[in-house]
């Protein structure tokens, strides 16, 4: 077998890393290459710099270290068993890929992971080395994300948080049980242990950032951005409510910014046991749709779950209407006295709509003609407020005002 | 009539400067016209001095919003903007009434510059000029902005871009940066930058390897990358065909879904080593019960915790330390009593007298029981079922250490010790013999002292607790003699 060229390699890895959904770079401490006179800043929220026919976001260079890999989870592309081509880059092709299309603005840094080569912590040694060079040999102020492998020594994922933005270590799937029959050598213990060693990190840094002697003395640094998780959906028979259990149990324990759901997507050379072509898409975006409930709506799990069936999301409508419709006799509310708390649970509302209306209100009643300024759906907010010359009357209990919001049946629609 | 012509459109000083002198002679918005300097102009316009007849100031945040939005491309806007200065003036909160139409436009301007500056920090494409002696790469992009950004968007290359040289170039406007310095000039053209760069190439490779074929989602991807920039993007002439090959890529996935096992994957797989089994029997050392408590599933609050927290310390231990559970420290470092309340136990054992090293410290349920909420797990109770199932752990740390004396710390742990639910009040104060013959002292549980929030009943209870330790001090001594 011949060696590869760069651009090769860069198709098979870049493939390889397609199936993790995260590609943030926001979330991280202020810096820019002022004081370093070097390239690469970061600050407020990310930038995606292009997008894919996919409609995902390119913001950071998304790649393996190498897809050659000793485990063999089922649903991954790059287990041992799959006949996939392998590459490998060394560090160094890495590093100078990251420099070469951030000066040209194609992104805001680099997001590593890698299969597991040899050991976990040799693997998580050259991921370190890799962010090392970017920063020490080249002043690389963007964004780096890491993959914090599972299994690896506190010492290698403290290294990696002196270097990293943000880490990420992936519980893949929602359940115990999944993970034995899906990924035989990974154990959610030792990915909760690998998560627990990234919070104690983050803990620290905050408890010496705390207790500096003076306000400018430097803090040590780790993983700035904190850290994430990806689920898959849809590979195992997990319910959406396991999925967000499993999610609210790590949101509170690890302090986790995201938490990623990925439809589990058709890989080349499929493991036969796992579910053909088309990934749950919209399954995914409920979720989604349920986790920003959870962290900026003030919901619980179990009160998403009252708009469920059998644990399981209403795909034709969002969960927040699918709550709201169980629970019709909290509504209409005024939208000119009701806290802020509920009006977060008007659907339609964000929550910059709602902010918006709480700045409206203080200088005088909104009114009906009023909301198109606040909100860019009124059609959806009407049946579940007041305003003094607005009342929705029987429609908040009318029968039919699911299918108001429900989409019309459509065609299947082709890919163009 | 007064007629003001802007020769700068997207200059704010000029037209702040124009503005300043019109509101303090208070010339109302509807006696203004404002043109541009290619604009023909009128011939009755009014054109004696102003005179000024107040001092103007301004919030902040407005004048802010203004510098944006002055680059706006839609002419009316030195109109509007003065509209909204002169109704700023008498009304303070003006800019707080979003439901005002004026303000409503301005929110909506404002909106599309940002949008537009944000798109332009992303969609830049830089390609690159050469290298100059020292090493300093130096590069260049055209970029068609939809609004008069460039003055506004430039600084956030400077900052991204400090070591190398780099020039962008637009339509109305360039921004330069060279020799440490920021310039501004005139407009160019898309032939004063390079038709190409080297690494094109790998990005356009990288763009069609990152794209999942099997969840085209085209309308996603134009609501974010709209059409009008695709043709300064480099990657974008690889979306057609890329969508065009989309479903056959999927359809040969699903063909070829069932294929036999990499032959070569065996070579490279290493199986990890299988747990040791001590679960079953009983452990006979205290590092074969460690593993034994690590891989613990008799109850399912292994499920949510991080780990199972086992005892540690001495083995040799005459006096043993018995907590309710784990918490979220401990949990999350894996060793019992680091949390607060680990703190308190550590302050307390030393004014006992105490060496903590010499103890054997542990909890009555291994794995940590919460509630989640939010961004934090709420300490839950260990139900009497668990502290039974968890005894089997207890039992043989107590038989593995023999310890003289245990300390019981709360109500979960004297549960743990006794098989029995008592309240602690009950037998504290006089030490009892347990079944398997340790003396048993009981105390509360330093949690229950961190929460105590009067400070004298605090500092009492604190007080009985570190006597009921020094209390278990003593009985050691006596036992050993």
């Amino acid at each position: 077998m011949s060696e590869k060229t760069i651009l090769q390699k860069l198709g098979v890895l870049a493939d390889a890393a397609k199936y993790d959904a995260s590609c943030a770079s926001s979330g991280t401490i202020k810096r820019d290459s002022t004081g370093t006179k070097g390239i690469g800043s970061t600050g407020g929220m990310g930038i995606c710099h292009s997008y894919a026919p996919d409609g995902r976001c390119i913001s950071l260079l998304k790649i393996l270290l190498t897809n050659f890999c000793i485990y063999d989870c089922r649903f991954c592309i790059n287990r041992a068993s799959s006949n996939v081509p392998r590459a490998r880059f060394n560090p160094q092709e890495v590093v100078r890929l990251t420099l070469d299309f951030y000066k040209r603005n194609y992104i805001e840094g680099l997001f590593l992971s890698s299969g597991i080569i040899r050991s976990e912590d040799y693997t998580m040694e050259q991921l370190v080395e890799v962010a090392r060079l970017l920063r020490e040999e080249h002043r690389f102020g963007g964004y780096i994300h890491l993959k914090t492998i599972a299994g690896a020594s506190p010492e290698l994922i403290a290294r990696a948080g002196l270097y990293a933005d943000r880490l990420s270590t992936n519980v893949e799937l929602p359940t115990e049980a999944g993970l034995k029959s899906f990924a035989p050598e990974k154990t959610s213990a030792t990915i909760r242990k690998t998560m627990a060693g990234v919070r104690v990190g983050l803990d620290d840094a905050a408890e010496a950032l705390r207790g500096r002697l003076l306000k400018k003395a430097k803090a040590p640094r780790f993983a700035p951005a904190g850290q994430s998780t990806q689920m898959i959906v849809g590979a195992d028979g997990s319910r959406d409510d396991d999925i967000l259990q499993s999610a609210t149990s790590l949101y509170s324990g690890y302090k986790l910014r995201r938490v990623y759901y990925s439809a589990y997507s058709p890989i080349p050379d499929a493991s036969s046991d796992l579910p053909p072509v088309r990934p749950p898409l919209i399954r995914e975006h409920r979720l989604y749709q349920a986790d920003w409930l959870l962290r900026f709506y003030g919901f619980s799990r179990a009160e998403i779950m009252e708009g469920a069936d059998d644990g399981m999301l209403d795909l034709t409508i969002d969960p927040k209407l699918a709550w709201a419709l169980q629970r019709r006799e909290s509504f209409p509310v005024d939208i000119n006295r009701a806290p802020r708390e509920m009006l977060l649970r008007v659907p339609g509302l964000g929550t910059k709509a709602v902010e918006r209306i709480l700045m409206a209100r203080r200088l005088g009643a909104v009114r009906l003609g009023d909301l198109a300024k606040l909100t860019a759906s009124v059609k959806k907010v009407l049946p579940f407020i007041t305003t003094p010359d607005w009342r929705p009357g029987g429609l908040t209990d009318s029968a039919n005002l699911r299918a108001r919001f429900a989409p019309r049946p459509e065609q299947m629609s082709l890919a163009l | 009539m007064r007629e003001v012509i802007l020769h700068r459109p997207g200059d704010f000083a000029e037209w702040r400067d124009a503005a300043r002198g019109l509101l303090a002679a208070q010339v109302p918005p509807e006696d203004i016209v404002w043109r541009q300097a290619d604009e023909s102009a009128s011939l009755f316009a009014d054109i004696a001095p102003l005179e000024p007849k107040r001092t103007v100031t301004l919030p902040r945040a407005l004048v802010t919003t203004l510098d944006r939005v002055i680059c706006h491309r839609d002419p009316a806007v030195p109109t509007r903007l003065y509209k909204i200065v002169w109704r700023a003036l008498t009304d303070r909160r003006l800019l707080e009434r979003r439901t005002d139409d004026d303000i409503d436009w301005l929110a909506r301007a404002d909106k599309s510059i940002r949008r537009d500056l944000h798109k332009m920090h992303a969609f830049v494409r830089f390609r690159r000029l050469g290298e100059g002696e020292d090493g300093r790469e130096s590069f260049a992009a055209w970029f068609e902005p939809e609004h008069r950004i460039v003055r506004l968007g430039a600084p956030f290359f400077r900052k991204r871009f400090y070591g190398m040289d780099w020039a962008i170039l637009t339509p109305d406007a360039r921004a330069i940066w060279q020799d440490e310095t920021l310039t501004f000039g005139p407009g160019g053209t898309r032939d004063e930058v390079p038709d190409s760069d080297v690494v094109e190439d790998q990005w356009r490779m990288y763009y069609g390897s990152i794209f999942n074929p099997a969840r085209v989602k085209i309308n996603a991807m134009r609501a974010e990358m709209p059409k009008k920039y695709w043709h300064n993007l480099p990657e974008a002439q690889d979306i057609g065909p890329l969508l065009a090959g989309a479903g056959a890529r999927v359809e040969k996935m699903r063909e070829t879904a069932v294929q036999l096992a990499n032959p070569r994957s065996d070579k490279w797989r290493v199986r990890g080593e299988e747990p040791a089994v001590v679960a079953q029997h009983g452990a006979t050392t205290l590092s074969e019960l460690a593993q034994g408590i690590n891989a613990c599933t008799r109850c399912p609050l292994h499920c949510n915790a991080t780990q199972a927290v086992g005892g540690e310390g001495s083995a040799e231990a005459r006096i043993m330390l018995v907590g309710e559970q784990p918490g979220d420290r401990e949990d999350l470092v894996g060793r019992p009593f680091v949390g607060p309340a680990g703190q308190l136990l550590d302050d307390a054992l030393g004014e006992a007298g105490l060496d903590r090293a010499k103890l054997y410290v542990t909890n009555a349920v291994k794995h940590f029981k919460f509630e989640p909420r939010g961004k934090r797990r709420l300490h839950q109770n260990p139900s009497t079922g668990e502290i039974d199932i968890c005894r089997w752990w207890l039992d043989q740390e107590r038989a593995l250490v023999k310890p003289d004396i245990i300390v019981s710390l709360g109500g979960s742990a004297l549960r743990g010790l006794t098989g029995k639910s008592a309240s602690i009040s009950s037998v504290r104060g006089q030490p009892i013999t347990l079944a398997q013959g340790e003396r048993l002292v009981a105390s509360v549980h330093p949690s229950f002292l961190l929460r105590l929030p009067d400070r004298q009943r605090a500092a009492a209870e604190r007080s009985a607790f570190v006597a009921d330790l020094a209390a278990a001090l003593e009985l050691a001594k006596g036992s050993r003699t």
